[in-house]
């Protein structure tokens, strides 16, 4: 109806104040006076970006070797050139397109292991909450035993069965990082449970599916999205580590862990090759954790000034 | 203070068989068979293949096969090593004080600074000092210490020449093994350049693996801090006119380093995560690299037992200090 669609200005105003915020508004509001975590924001749509324009932003293909140009300094370095930004490693690639598609990679290892992790956690946990007794201790008496192990020993440790490779390390992390989901996706779950909504529902004859998914679930949503954006720190530093220790992405991927592990070499030489794929893995993770933190305030209610 | 115990014990021992049953798959995991892995790439006689599989009783029932493996193991039969053919354990008990002293070395640095760091950042909130505090704490754990350990390498090795690069020890020095901890056993053989030199090349590794835990104390000690200050009980102490110094640490210090003391104890899993890369780099020749090298070697036995063993310390550690807790907090000995 076109009177609706317009309404007088006045009213608009008198009224405005009544109408609650939306939770996303809501959310925003709070994440914004956090400055940490719009820097954090705003760092992670900055790689977001470059993966996405990978192909089109980097000045060079990552794994072609210029075999005339081993070790070039970055440009602004004696014997520098503006053909390689940032210079080229010990067989001639250029550092600029590497760190470039770099991003993508660790985005793409952050999305699939966080992604596994997080259905799978979601899963159990609901099945631990819901099926509650044998269900519940068996699911988290796996949980503490994936605990017991040190999350890296446990990654290696999966990679020792799998054998070493991207994909594999994606699985190890998505591992390391389930009893977290696991655990709190049931403790959420189990909190909501004894609420009246949760009764109400099941006494309208709501299955069990619909119950744990459509009645539950999406109250559990919250501490999910910030232990998933915190997982992504630990995905991309994990999978970072796997791949120094030769254990994770295989040259000549160009993934920032595996560019550092044979740089301990050209350490009194080539600076450039030891410091910059370090500094990329540590403004990911850094962006991530302040995101997270950010949103974790913005999210709990109990913090809330 | 008996019940309590018995049902800290309750949760261990299921998990502790868990770690026995994942070890014990690992090996039953990779493609082919333990024989095929040890024969490697060049294969082997039947015959011998045939031996092996009955030498190691792989044509027995799995369940026998894994109560096999854990009564060996209870008796500290981990296997051999395929590489060098050396007893597992042993190796282990060789290599294992290396990365305890480094472990510790790290977790008292880390203690030293992070909780200092943590209670100036809640005494002075939302200033500058606690902005710059929770800064560095944020990046200190959000810090790749493979890369951190290349640059504290390009910095006060390379570029300083400081510090040595690798190892434990000058090669000049050969000081008797007592403890297998080289800080004690140099300071044993009374050799003051020796001690030295294993302190200088402590320096950096320790640097490496304690900034993670250093970062995390300080903002658990922190978050403590802020929750006492604002406990009644802080109060009633300042009304009463006692000193600023006497509240902080009288009062509020004792009762906020509860928690942290849990924080310590689960740092035994960082430590010996951060151990695999920190070893790496600085050619530590603990577990850490131990195990990495088994890795790449396909040893495993190696890989097996380490796992074990880096696990049951990691339960043992955790039972203590849960253990610790209850008693001295009875609000957790008395939770259901």
């Amino acid at each position: 109806m076109p009177a609706d669609m317009n309404p007088p200005i006045s009213n608009a105003v008198a009224a405005a104040p009544l109408v609650p915020p939306s939770p996303m508004a809501e959310l925003w509001r709070d994440f914004r006076l956090n400055r940490g975590a719009v820097a954090g924001l705003v760092l992670v749509i900055t790689f977001l970006l470059l993966a996405i324009l990978a192909g089109v932003i980097s000045p060079h293909s990552p794994i072609e070797q210029y075999r005339d140009a081993i070790l070039v300094p970055p440009a602004w370095e004696d014997g520098g050139s503006t053909k390689f930004l940032l210079g080229t490693d010990a067989v001639g690639r250029d550092m600029l397109s590497r760190l470039i598609h770099g991003t993508r990679l660790s985005l793409a290892i952050g999305l699939v292991s966080v992604g596994l992790s997080l259905s799978l956690g979601i899963l159990l946990g609901l099945l631990a909450a819901w099926r509650g007794g044998k269900t519940d201790t068996a699911v988290m008496r796996m949980m503490d035993v994936l605990l017991a192990l040190p999350s890296l020993l446990l990654a290696v440790a999966v990679i020792a069965i799998l054998g070493p490779g991207l994909a594999n390390a994606m699985y190890a992390i998505a591992i390391v990082m389930l009893p977290a989901f696991v655990r709190l996706t049931r403790a959420t779950a189990l909190g909501e449970l004894q609420k009246d909504y949760v009764i109400a529902s099941r006494i309208a004859g709501a299955g069990p599916l619909r119950l744990m998914c459509s009645t539950v679930l999406p109250n559990c949503v919250a501490p999910l999205i910030v232990q998933a954006t915190l997982g992504f720190s630990t995905a991309i530093l994990d999978a970072a580590a796997l791949g120094f220790l030769g254990l994770g992405a295989q040259p000549p991927t160009p993934e920032w862990g595996s560019m550092l592990s044979g740089a301990l070499e050209f350490i009194q030489s080539a600076w450039w090759v030891v410091s910059l794929p370090g500094f990329a893995i540590l403004l990911a993770v850094l962006a991530f954790n302040l995101m997270g933190d950010g949103l974790r305030d913005a999210l709990d209610p109990k913090l809330k000034r | 203070m008996i019940t309590f115990i018995l049902r800290r014990l309750a949760v261990v021992i299921p998990t502790f068989i868990g770690i026995t049953l994942l070890v014990f798959a690992l090996i039953r995991l990779i493609p082919g068979d333990p024989v095929e892995a040890m024969s490697g790439e060049r294969g082997m006689e039947p015959e011998r293949y045939a031996a092996l599989i009955a030498q190691y009783g792989l044509d027995r029932p799995l369940p026998v096969q894994y109560v096999d493996y854990v009564a060996k193991a209870a008796r500290g039969d981990l296997g051999r090593s395929i590489v060098t053919h050396e007893p597992v354990l042993r190796e282990f008990l060789d290599r294992f004080p290396a990365t305890l002293e480094l472990s510790l070395c790290a977790i008292v640095f880390a203690l030293c600074l992070g909780i200092p760091a943590g209670i100036i950042a809640a005494l002075r909130r939302n200033t500058v000092v606690d902005y710059s505090v929770m800064g560095v704490s944020l990046t200190g754990y959000s810090m790749p210490i493979f890369w951190w350990a290349l640059l504290l390498i390009l910095f006060f090795s390379v570029h300083l020449g400081w510090t040595p690069v690798s190892g434990r020890l000058a090669i000049e020095y050969d000081p008797a093994r007592v403890t297998g901890m080289m800080l004690i056993d140099t300071l044993l053989s009374d050799d003051e350049g020796a001690f030295l030199s294993a302190l200088s090349h402590l320096i950096l590794p320790t640097i490496a693996l304690g900034t993670i835990p250093l970062a995390t104390l300080a903002r658990m000690t922190r978050s403590a801090m802020l929750e006492v200050l604002g406990e009644d009980y802080v109060r009633a102490a300042r009304a009463r006119g006692l000193s600023p110094l006497r509240v902080v640490v009288r009062h509020a210090l004792r009762n906020a380093l509860i928690p942290v003391i849990t924080v310590i104890g689960l740092q035994v899993g960082t430590l010996l995560a951060g151990a695999i890369l920190t070893e790496t780099i600085f050619s530590w020749p603990g577990i850490g690299k131990w195990m990495v090298e088994a890795i790449h070697r396909r040893d495993y036995p190696v890989v097996q037992g380490g796992i074990l063993m880096s696990a049951t310390l990691v339960i043992l550690v955790n039972l203590i200090v849960d253990l610790l807790y209850g008693a001295a907090n009875p609000r957790i000995r008395h939770a259901r």
